[in-house]
């Protein structure tokens, strides 16, 4: 059985718009990962030499994706590091967290990213500025959940 | 849509609903029907219905959808009720264009030519995720957010008479580095020095036609066949980095609810998060300028190793084209200061304006228009009618019709390599399937943009030039 799709790309003229699949919310956001980095490199050439474990917040769900695809930018960019695969990945609804600061609910992201701190050993494609609220849309349904997004390029 | 045509090259969409003042689209038939294929024309619409807005919502005649306002898209807002929105500016703050000329000739660096791109590409670090060759320290980087390219002077990259020639004299007073993010920070201090990838370019080019030989000589611009360089890039991940805060911390403290699409989210200009954008903006707008100086230094030093000598390359000018300024202009017969968002969109101002340097005071400022990759480019001057027409603004370049996608399908980078080398244009690019996505087949005409900035006199034209040299980041 051939594995099944995780992401393609939709139309778009001048950024990129994605959809992302999954078995679950986890799973979409990690092939939401893969399908921004595809523009910048072929994740899977890249060794797994290096790995990065992050946590992010945020208020909404939307603004915790938007978050996420950041700081894989942000690993590019300050620690030259280029995602391979996302080797675990969390999502953590607010009911159970309460933020110190505002004491409403918050999202949490943990991770952990596999990949290279080499780009140089690597063809790299085009740039990703950011990643933006751009026609977002996320169905979580008893199928699997689709995610949709707009990366600026 | 109610979309109104006025004349051959002017479109409106009257105010109805929430529109605040009406939508004004400049566009040739031809590109009219383009801007219609996706959302720009609704974007414009939107825009009209932001608080505090002024005459019209302006779109530039090379157009497309952006986040939130069309990337072409001019809107002045009162600085009382007015607001600020980091999606009028876009992602990549002070994109923007630089030109260089020479005393050279097409026919001097015949021979050269190969040697002079590599050694260019050798110099300026280039390409996704691409480090610059000069670790700044925190302290460094925080003088160059306050400086610009007055930093980069002061560090030896190029002279004072550069800055003469630099919107602003290449530092945004207002600047502040007290409220961007550490993240901000982190991703400019590796990144300044760099070209870049994406859309970015340097091109070594020739005079290719001179339509007003006055202004052409006031700028510079001597001959057919006069070499150039040209460098266009922005404010790299610092400058994503702070719309990306901004957009959530506005979206945080005044949600999204009153407005029509969530992209456009703002503040109030006035307000405490409208200044704490704005300052952050111009720091990002500092940093470009120091990015592009440095840039410039770079390639004037490797002419001087390659050619000999760099002598006449002074710099013509170089122009933002994703911005919000405070500028003067006139409204219902009164003048006022006003927050002008370019996003995709050059100013154009015209003779007169103390905005200008001195030495084209008497003509208008030259406003820079990169064509795509591997076609022509267009040097226009600002007019003083397009004060009226546009705040003072014209459009910034080609503008995509297709999608990556769609071109990486299509095209295949080698190939257009070599279809560039039989039209005697050599390419350096850091990625070919890059290339593919960047293909100039992908971009609306160029030729017809700038004839519509020209009829309108929205910027007039002054000259085309053509690469022979294109290094693609």
């Amino acid at each position: 059985m051939s594995e099944p799709m995780r992401f393609e790309f939709l139309s778009h003229t001048a950024d990129a718009k994605f959809r992302a699949y999954g078995r679950n919310l986890e799973e979409a956001v990690a092939n939401a990962a893969l399908a921004m980095v595809s523009l910048m490199w072929d994740y899977e050439k890249i060794e797994s030499r290096g790995k990065e474990t992050i946590e992010l917040r945020s208020r909404s769900l939307e603004g915790l994706l938007v978050k996420f695809l950041t700081e894989i930018l942000y690993l590019l960019e300050v620690k030259g590091f280029l995602l391979g695969r996302v080797e675990a990945i969390e999502i953590i609804q607010p009911i159970s967290v309460q933020s110190e600061e505002t004491g409403a609910g918050e999202y949490v992201l943990k991770a952990l990213l596999v990949g290279d701190n080499h780009p140089e050993r690597y063809e790299m494609i085009s740039e990703v500025k950011a990643a933006t609220y751009n026609e977002f849309r996320l169905e979580i349904g008893p199928e699997g959940v689709e995610l949709e997004m707009v990366v600026d390029m | 849509m109610d979309l109104k045509k006025i004349n051959d090259f002017v479109w409106e969409i009257p105010k109805s609903g929430e529109m605040k003042v009406p939508a004004r689209i400049y566009a040739s038939e031809k590109l009219i029907e383009l801007a219609r294929r996706d959302q720009t024309l609704q974007q414009a619409r939107n825009v009209a219905c932001l608080p505090g807005i002024q005459r019209m919502s302006y779109v530039m005649p090379d157009a497309h959808q952006g986040y939130g306002f069309p990337i072409g898209g001019v809107a002045a807002f009162d600085l009382e009720e007015g607001i600020i929105s980091p999606g009028g500016v876009g992602y990549d703050i002070n994109c923007g264009v630089r030109l260089l000329r020479t005393d050279y000739k097409e026919s001097d660096i015949t021979a050269k030519r190969k040697e002079l791109l590599a050694e260019i590409f050798k110099e300026v670090p280039a390409g996704v995720g691409k480090g610059g060759v000069t670790k700044l320290s925190r302290n460094v980087l925080k003088e160059i957010l306050v400086k610009g390219a007055e930093w980069a002077v002061e560090q030896g990259y190029g002279s004072a008479e550069d800055l003469d020639r630099t919107e602003e004299r290449g530092r945004m007073k207002d600047a502040s580095w007290e409220f961007i993010s550490d993240r901000a920070l982190e991703r400019g201090i590796p990144q300044l020095g760099t070209l870049g990838a994406g859309n970015h370019f340097l091109e070594i080019q020739k005079v290719d036609e001179i339509y007003d030989a006055e202004v052409a000589r006031v700028f510079g611009l001597e001959e057919k066949g006069q070499v150039l360089v040209m460098i266009h890039c922005g404010s790299r991940g610092l400058g994503h980095q702070i719309a990306t805060d901004y957009i959530e911390l506005m979206e945080h403290k005044f949600g999204f609810r009153n407005l029509p699409d969530r992209e456009l989210i703002n503040a109030p200009f006035k307000s405490d998060m409208g200044q704490r954008y704005y300052r952050s903006m111009c720091a990002a707008v500092n940093y470009a300028f120091a990015n592009r100086q440095m840039i410039a230094h770079w390639v004037r030093d490797v002419f001087k190793r390659v050619m000999g000598s760099a002598k006449g390359m002074r710099q013509i000018y170089d122009v933002c084209h994703n911005v919000a300024k405070v500028e003067k202009h006139t409204v219902n017969g009164k003048e006022k200061l006003l927050c002008v968002h370019r996003k995709g969109a050059t100013r154009s101002f015209g003779p007169g304006r103390q905005e200008v340097p001195e030495v084209y005071r008497g003509a208008g400022q030259p406003v820079l228009i990169p064509g795509s990759m591997g076609t022509a480019s267009y040097i226009l001057v600002g007019t003083k009618e397009a004060e009226e027409l546009s705040f003072s603004s014209t459009a910034h370049g080609a503008g995509r019709v297709m999608s990556r996608n769609e071109a990486l399908r299509r095209f295949r980078g080698e190939q257009i390599r070599d279809e560039l080398a039989r039209k005697g244009v050599e390419l350096k690019a850091t990625s070919w399937k890059g290339v593919a996505e960047e293909a100039s087949a992908a971009y609306k005409d160029v030729d017809e943009v700038v004839r519509v900035s020209h009829e309108t006199r929205l910027g007039k034209l002054v000259a085309r030039v053509v690469p022979i040299g294109v290094m693609k980041g």
